[in-house]
């Protein structure tokens, strides 16, 4: 085990995929990673994990109650002094509400939960958690949410093109951001964006019920590039 | 001078997404219910949401400036996405 690397996996009340991503930080990558409740210091971890579920039960939107947790503002923190935080899910939703990334999460167009493989396609390689990716590489991950319409007004659209930070985009088999291969209704078919910095990244996909083959219908294990790009971006952080 | 005794008041914050942000839950009550029933002189439903609050202050000013700064600073609403009212009820929690 990689003891030099150690990510926390914070945990609020109702989180649900925090210990999936635990197992998949410490069995498939080999790195150390350790739980955090949301009312304990996050201390000595070299990155920030905000896993999926449905924390304080998505009361009045999904995400905005745990904004509001102690943890926050060490993440707020952390984030700051560039230390690479993934929202997965519901943690893309509470790094929204918390103002860490810009936007909303809304209700999905069809109004379903939805829980289903996808195609990603990773506009740029330069974030902490695609760097060993290459720009325009597909990924097979799976959703499951009932709030992940990605919104956001002009202004906000336009400064996400400017700076490249649309990250991740619902596609078709052939790559294309196609409307039939948008499963919830996000704005331009976006499934993930990162901060001005790029070590702030929120998906609503799930990387980490996505990085071993055995999981996969389609025998793929893309998650592990995102664990693999955040190891690699706290390593050269360490170096 | 005396301050005056707090009164009770009943406050609704009521938020709906914005013009831009598409309300599916409307479109299909609208497409499937109303419109399909006959009522198609309606031309759009909007749903959203209520927060009814029970409140003490001193005036229906201090009630409505509370509950519009408590609205802010929490972010009951999403600036991006929704926009919100705030409406003072009288005690019985009526218009």
């Amino acid at each position: 085990m990689n003891t030099e690397i150690k990510i926390g996996v914070v945990r609020f009340p109702g989180s649900n995929c925090d210990l999936d991503t635990v197992y998949v930080l410490r069995d498939v990558l080999g790195v150390s990673a350790d739980l955090v409740w949301h009312k304990d210091k996050l201390e000595g971890f070299g990155g920030i994990v905000l896993p999926g579920g449905f924390a304080y039960g998505d009361a009045l939107r999904a995400g905005i109650i745990a904004a509001y947790s102690p943890v926050i503002q060490e993440v707020k923190t952390l984030a700051r002094e560039g230390v690479p935080v993934a929202g997965i899910c519901n943690g893309f939703q509470v790094l929204i509400e918390a103002g860490l990334l810009p936007g909303a999460l809304l209700p999905n167009d069809g109004l379903k939960f939805i829980c289903k493989w996808v195609n990603l396609r990773v506009e740029h390689s330069d974030t902490a958690f695609t760097n060993v990716e290459k720009k325009g590489g597909l990924w097979k991950l799976p959703i499951a949410h009932g709030e992940g319409r990605y919104f956001a007004d002009k202004t906000i659209l336009k400064e996400l093109h400017e700076n490249n930070q649309i990250v991740f985009l619902y596609v078709n088999d052939e790559g294309e951001p196609t409307e039939d291969a948008n499963p919830n209704g996000s704005l331009e078919s976006i499934a993930g964006i990162c901060n001005l910095e790029r070590n702030v990244l929120g998906l609503m996909p799930h990387p980490e019920r996505g990085s071993e083959k055995t999981l996969s219908p389609y025998r793929t294990d893309h998650g592990k590039r995102f664990f693999q790009s955040m190891i690699e971006y706290i390593r050269k952080g360490v170096a | 001078m005396r301050d005056k005794l707090p009164q009770k008041y009943t406050v609704e914050i009521i938020i709906e997404n914005k013009p831009a942000a598409r309300d599916p839950e409307g479109e299909t009550v609208m497409r499937d219910l109303v419109h399909k029933s006959g009522y198609t002189n309606i031309k759009s439903v909007r749903t959203g949401k209520i927060l009814r609050l029970n409140l003490e202050a001193s005036s229906e000013a201090e009630a409505k400036d509370t509950v519009i700064r408590m609205v802010n600073e929490l972010r009951i609403y999403n600036p991006v996405a929704h926009i919100y009212r705030v409406e003072i009820k009288d005690k019985r929690g009526e218009s």
